[in-house]
C-alpha cells in the first residue's frame, strides 16, 4: 500500500508567503491569549495543595465544598476529576506558610462526613519551591533551545539552526497559546511534554534538512527553491506516516492514560500537529530566506556561483 | 551484500537473550512481604532468627510462601496484604524492640534471576504509592541557637575571670556585651578570642557604653549549618526506623534541604506527624529572684522581666524561666521511660554525653536549691514539662525527668528525645503523596496506553509496508524489550511520566523504520535491484536517523540536567529509549531483513507494499 504517489515535486516554497502568514497569525493569536489570559499555572508552579479523593459512590460536590468551607478554606476549588467518583480539591497557598497537616485535616473532615473516602494523592508545593520549579523549567527550555541550535549549527549550518529553532519556538508558543486559551492546567508534566515536542519537532526539521543537503549534492542545476521542494516532497510520505504513528501513541495515552497524563498527551497532540506543519512550512522557508545555498552546505570544494539565494 | 558477518549476528542474538533475561523479572509481579532488620548495631540478624520467625508465624497459623535471609535482613513473602499486616504485628510482638519489622513488596521472580542481578524495574512513588517530602532546614534558627549558646558561655567565663560587664545579650546573630570601661572590654576580648576562635570580634562605642560585638565567622557558620543538616538527617533516619519503612530514601539536597521518600507507606498521616515533629528539649534555669507573686502577676499580663520568659506549667503554676539555655537535646545520647523508685511516678531517664554531663554537673552545683525547668519546644512553642528543685549536684550525666502525666507520655517523650532532637527546625515545603490504589491504577494506565498504541502502530505498519512493516514492528517490540531490560538493570526509577516516555519513545522510534522503508521504496522506484535497494536504503537512512536522534538526545540530556521531578523521570526513559531504538531499528531490523532476503539468489520483488 502506498498513499503518497507524487510524481511531481510540490512547489511548497511558492506557498511560502501564505504559509508564513498563517503561522504568523496563529503565532500572534497565541501570544495574544498568553498575554491576555495567561497560563493557568498548576500547583507545581504557584504553590498550594491539591488533594485527590475517591468516593465509593457519586461524590456530592456541594457537600464536599461545605466541609472544606467549614475548615476555613474559602478560596478552595472542588471539582470532579476524571469520573463522578473522583474529586480534586485545590487549596491555594496561605500567606507565606505551607502547612503539611492541612491535607490530613481535610481528609479527616471528609472521612467523618462520608466514611469510605479514599485518599488518592496529595501534592503540596511551597511558594519557594514553586518559584524554583518555574525558574528551572524556563531555564531548561532555554538551554534545550541553545543545545539544539548549537548541534544543528555544527552539523549543518547556522541558517538551518536558526530556521529550526524558529519553527520550534513557533510550536511551543502555539501550545502555550492553546493552554492559555482553554485555561487548561499547566503543570510540570505539561512542561515535560513541551520540551519533548521541542526535541520531536527538531527531529522533523533535521530529516528535511538532511534531504536538502543531499539534494544540493545531487541536483546540481536546480535552484534553491526547487531543491527544497524536492526534499520536502521526497520526505513527505515519511513525515506524515511517522507523525501519524506518534500521534497514534499519544492518542492512546489520551484515551487510556487517565487524568494525570491527560494534559501531557494534549500538549503532545497539539505539538505534533503543529510540528508537521512548522517543520515543513516554516523551517524551510525561513532557512531559504536566511540565504541557504549550495555553497554553505556542501562545502567549499563544490562552490558554485550560479546559485542565488531567494529574496 | 545483505548478509551480516557472524559476529554481528551473534551480537544481535546475545543482545536479545540479554534483553529477555533481564526484562523477565518484571512479568512475575510483586507480592506483599515483611522485612525484618536490626535496630541496633549490637544485634545481628543471624540464621537462628529465621527459625524464630518461622515458629512465630506457624504458632499463629499465618501462611507464608517464602522466607529468606540476605544482608539487608530477613524477608518473608505472603499471599495477600491482610496476612502481611497480621504477620507484621505478630512478628513485632515476638521479636521485640531490637528489630524493625517493615512492610514491603517483594518480587515473585525465581531466585536464579535475582542471583544474576535481574531485578524488576524500580518503581517510583507515583507507581507504587508512598510519600515524598522535601524538608527545608531553618538555618537561621540553627545559627540563632549557636549564638544563644555563646551568650551562656561568655557569661560564665567572664564571671570566672572576674571581668566586670554590664550585660550580655543576643542581637540577631551577634552577641553583644556591654561594658562601662574600655579596659574591661579589652580583658574580655582577650579571653573570648582565646576561648572561641570561631568568632569575629569588633567593638563600638555608644557614648555611654562600650560594646563588644561577637559574630560567627563564615567558616564557623558553614560548619554549624553543615552540622545541623547532618544531624537532622540522622534524626530523620532514627525517626523513620521507628516508623518501619522498608526502603526509605533520605538525602541531602542543596545546602539546606532534605529529601525523604517513603515508598509504600500507607499511613501517611502518621509518617507526616513523625517527620514533622520538630520537638527539641531545652533545660533552663528558673529565675528564682523574680518568682515573687507580684512579678509573676505582672508577667502574666505581659510585663515579663528582661532576660526571662513567662510560662504556665502543666500543673497550672506560672513560672518565669531564664532565656539562656543550659542544655539542649543535642547532648542527649539516650532516653527511656521508667518509674521513680520512691513514689512510683512515671519518669524519663535521660543520659547525657560527656560535655553535656560536665555542663549539667556545673550548673546543678551552682544552683542547688533552685528550680530547673525542662522545656519541650515544638514548632517554636515551648512548654514547661516539669521544673523540679535541684537537690544536689548531679554528676555522671544521668538525669531523671519527672512530671510525666502517664506511662504513655513518658514513652512518647523518651521516643522523641531518643530519636534525637533536631539541630534546627524543619518545615515540609513540598509533599507528594500517592495512595496505594492510585499507584496500581497509574501502572495500569501507563501499560494500557503503551499496549493499545503499540497494537495500532503494528496493524498499520503491517498493512502499509507488508513484510518490511512486520520487521519494523518486530524491531519495535525488541526495542521495548531492550528498554525494559535496561531500566531493570540500571534500576532507574520508573515514574508515570517515565511510562509515558516509554509510549512516546516507541511512537517516535518507529520513525527510524519508516525512514528506512521509505528509502528502500524510493531506491526501488529509481530502478535499483531489490538487494541494492535494501542496502542503499539502510545506508542512506542512517545519517538522517543519527542526526535526528542526536538532537533528541540533546534535549533529553538537558531535561535530565535541569528538569525536576516528573521531567527527570521522563528524560531518563526518553534517553535510554533513544539509545535502544537506534540499535533495534537499525541493527536488529537489518538482521531480520538480511535473514529473510540476504541468502536468496534471486529476488524479483520486495514485499514492501
Amino acid at each position: 500500500m502506498e498513499i503518497f504517489k507524487i510524481k511531481k515535486d510540490i512547489p511548497f516554497m511558492s506557498y511560502g508567503r501564505l504559509t508564513t502568514s498563517i503561522s504568523l497569525l496563529t503565532f500572534i493569536l497565541a501570544i495574544f491569549f498568553l498575554a491576555h489570559r495567561g497560563l493557568n499555572l498548576g500547583v507545581d508552579f504557584t504553590g498550594g495543595t491539591i488533594i485527590e479523593v475517591s468516593y465509593p459512590e457519586t461524590a456530592d460536590l456541594g457537600k464536599i465544598r461545605a466541609v472544606v468551607d467549614t475548615l476555613g478554606h474559602k478560596e478552595a476549588t472542588v471539582q470532579n476529576f476524571g469520573s463522578s467518583h473522583d474529586v480534586l480539591i485545590r487549596l491555594p497557598l496561605k500567606e507565606g506558610v505551607t502547612k503539611a497537616q492541612l491535607s490530613e485535616q481535610v481528609l479527616a473532615a471528609l472521612t467523618e462526613k462520608t466514611p469510605g473516602v479514599e485518599m488518592r494523592r496529595v501534592e503540596l508545593v511551597g511558594s519557594q519551591v514553586g518559584q524554583e520549579l518555574y525558574e528551572n523549567g524556563a531555564l531548561a527550555l532555554l538551554l534545550v533551545s541553545v543545545g539544539i541550535v548549537a548541534y544543528l549549527a555544527l552539523r549543518f549550518e547556522w541558517r538551518f539552526a536558526v530556521a529550526a529553532i524558529v519553527a520550534n519556538m513557533h510550536d511551543v508558543v502555539i501550545i502555550l497559546g492553546f493552554f492559555a486559551f482553554f485555561q487548561w492546567e499547566f503543570n510540570l508534566t505539561v512542561l515535560a511534554a513541551i520540551l519533548a515536542v521541542l526535541g520531536y519537532s527538531v527531529n522533523e526539521s533535521v530529516v528535511v534538512f538532511d534531504r536538502v543537503r543531499e539534494n544540493f549534492r545531487k541536483m546540481r542545476k536546480a535552484s534553491v527553491p526547487d531543491v527544497i521542494n524536492n526534499a520536502i516532497t521526497a520526505t513527505m510520505s515519511r513525515t506524515v506516516i511517522t507523525h501519524a504513528m506518534t500521534q497514534t501513541m499519544v492518542c492512546s495515552m489520551l484515551l487510556f492514560g487517565g487524568e494525570v497524563l491527560h494534559n501531557f498527551a494534549l500538549a503532545l497532540t497539539i505539538g505534533i500537529l503543529f510540528g508537521i506543519y512548522s517543520s515543513v512550512l516554516v523551517a524551510s522557508p525561513v532557512a531559504m530566506w536566511l540565504g541557504v545555498s549550495r555553497a554553505n552546505l556542501v562545502g567549499s570544494t563544490e562552490k558554485k556561483s550560479d546559485v542565488e539565494a531567494m529574496p | 551484500m545483505n548478509r551480516y558477518p557472524l559476529w554481528k549476528n551473534l551480537l544481535v542474538i546475545f543482545a536479545l537473550v540479554f534483553g529477555l533475561v533481564y526484562s523477565l523479572p518484571n512479568i512475575f509481579g510483586e507480592s506483599p512481604a515483611v522485612q525484618i532488620s536490626s535496630n541496633k548495631n549490637t544485634v545481628k540478624i543471624e540464621p537462628a532468627l529465621l527459625d524464630q520467625v518461622e515458629n512465630a508465624l506457624k504458632a499463629q497459623n499465618i501462611k507464608f510462601d517464602h522466607l529468606t535471609l540476605d544482608p539487608s535482613g530477613i524477608k518473608v513473602r505472603f499471599d495477600d496484604t491482610d496476612t502481611q499486616l497480621k504477620a507484621k504485628d505478630v512478628l513485632q510482638k515476638s521479636l521485640g524492640d531490637d528489630y524493625t519489622v517493615a512492610l514491603n513488596l517483594l518480587t515473585r521472580s525465581p531466585s536464579w534471576l535475582a542471583s544474576i542481578g535481574a531485578l524488576p524495574m524500580y518503581l517510583g512513588l507515583d507507581l507504587r504509592g508512598g510519600v515524598h517530602f522535601l524538608l527545608q532546614v531553618d538555618m537561621k534558627a540553627a545559627l540563632d541557637k549557636a549564638t544563644d549558646r555563646y551568650v551562656g558561655d561568655f557569661r560564665s567565663s567572664l564571671r570566672n575571670e572576674r571581668v566586670a560587664y554590664l550585660g550580655i545579650s543576643r542581637e540577631g546573630q551577634a552577641v553583644q556585651i556591654r561594658f562601662s570601661q574600655s579596659a574591661e572590654l579589652e580583658k574580655a576580648r582577650t579571653i573570648i578570642a582565646k576561648e572561641s576562635p570561631d568568632l569575629t570580634l569588633r567593638d563600638s562605642d555608644t557614648g555611654t557604653e562600650k560594646l563588644l560585638i561577637a559574630t560567627l565567622n563564615p567558616q564557623a557558620q558553614k560548619r554549624i549549618q553543615d552540622f545541623a543538616l547532618k544531624q537532622n538527617i540522622q534524626t530523620l533516619h532514627n525517626r523513620i526506623n521507628e516508623l518501619g519503612v522498608a526502603e526509605p530514601i533520605i538525602q541531602q539536597q542543596g545546602t539546606d534541604r532534605v529529601v525523604v521518600q517513603l515508598p509504600g507507606v500507607q499511613d501517611t498521616a502518621k509518617a507526616k506527624e513523625i517527620l514533622g515533629r520538630t520537638a527539641t528539649l531545652e533545660i533552663r534555669l528558673v529565675d528564682e529572684e523574680k518568682s515573687d507573686f507580684s512579678t509573676l502577676e505582672a508577667a502574666s499580663k505581659g510585663q515579663v522581666p528582661f532576660g526571662d520568659e513567662y510560662f504556665v506549667g502543666r500543673n497550672g503554676q506560672p513560672i518565669l524561666v531564664k532565656k539562656s539555655v543550659v542544655l539542649t537535646g543535642e547532648y542527649i545520647t539516650d532516653a527511656g521511660p521508667g518509674m521513680d523508685q520512691q513514689n512510683g511516678e512515671s519518669v524519663v531517664h535521660v543520659t547525657l554525653d560527656g560535655r553535656g554531663a560536665r555542663i549539667f554537673k556545673q550548673v546543678t552545683k551552682d544552683n542547688v536549691g533552685k528550680r530547673m525547668a525542662i522545656l519541650l519546644v515544638e514548632k517554636g512553642k515551648a512548654e514547661v514539662i516539669t521544673a523540679p528543685v535541684i537537690r544536689e549536684e548531679i554528676g555522671g550525666g544521668r538525669v531523671q525527668i519527672s512530671g510525666m502525666a502517664s506511662v504513655q507520655e513518658a514513652t512518647d517523650v523518651s521516643l522523641l528525645l531518643r530519636a534525637g532532637a533536631l539541630a534546627a527546625p524543619m518545615e515540609i515545603i513540598e509533599e507528594r503523596t500517592v495512595g496505594p490504589s492510585m499507584g496500581e491504577e497509574n501502572i495500569k494506565r501507563g501499560v494500557h496506553s503503551t499496549l493499545w498504541g503499540f497494537l495500532a502502530i503494528a496493524v498499520f505498519m503491517a498493512i502499509y509496508y507488508m513484510a518490511f512493516g512486520v520487521v519494523s514492528v518486530l524491531a519495535l517490540a525488541i526495542n521495548l524489550l531492550f528498554l525494559l531490560a535496561l531500566l531493570s538493570i540500571l534500576q532507574a526509577t520508573l515514574t508515570l511520566p517515565g511510562l509515558a516516555a516509554i509510549a512516546l519513545t516507541l511512537g517516535m522510534a518507529i520513525d527510524a523504520n519508516v525512514l528506512i522503508n521509505e528509502r528502500i521504496r524510493e531506491e526501488l522506484r529509481n530502478g535499483n535491484t531489490p538487494q541494492a535497494s535494501i542496502h542503499a536504503g539502510y545506508d542512506r537512512a542512517f545519517d538522517t536517523i543519527l542526526d535526528s536522534n542526536v538532537t533528541t538526545f540533546i534535549v533529553g540530556l538537558m531535561l535530565f540536567s535541569f528538569g525536576s521531578g516528573p521531567i527527570k523521570g521522563f528524560a531518563v526513559v526518553h534517553m535510554l529509549g533513544i539509545l535502544t531504538s537506534m540499535f533495534s531499528a537499525v541493527v536488529v531490523s537489518r538482521a531480520i531483513v538480511n535473514l529473510i532476503y540476504g541468502y536468496r539468489r534471486k529476488i524479483t520483488k520486495l514485499a514492501i507494499g
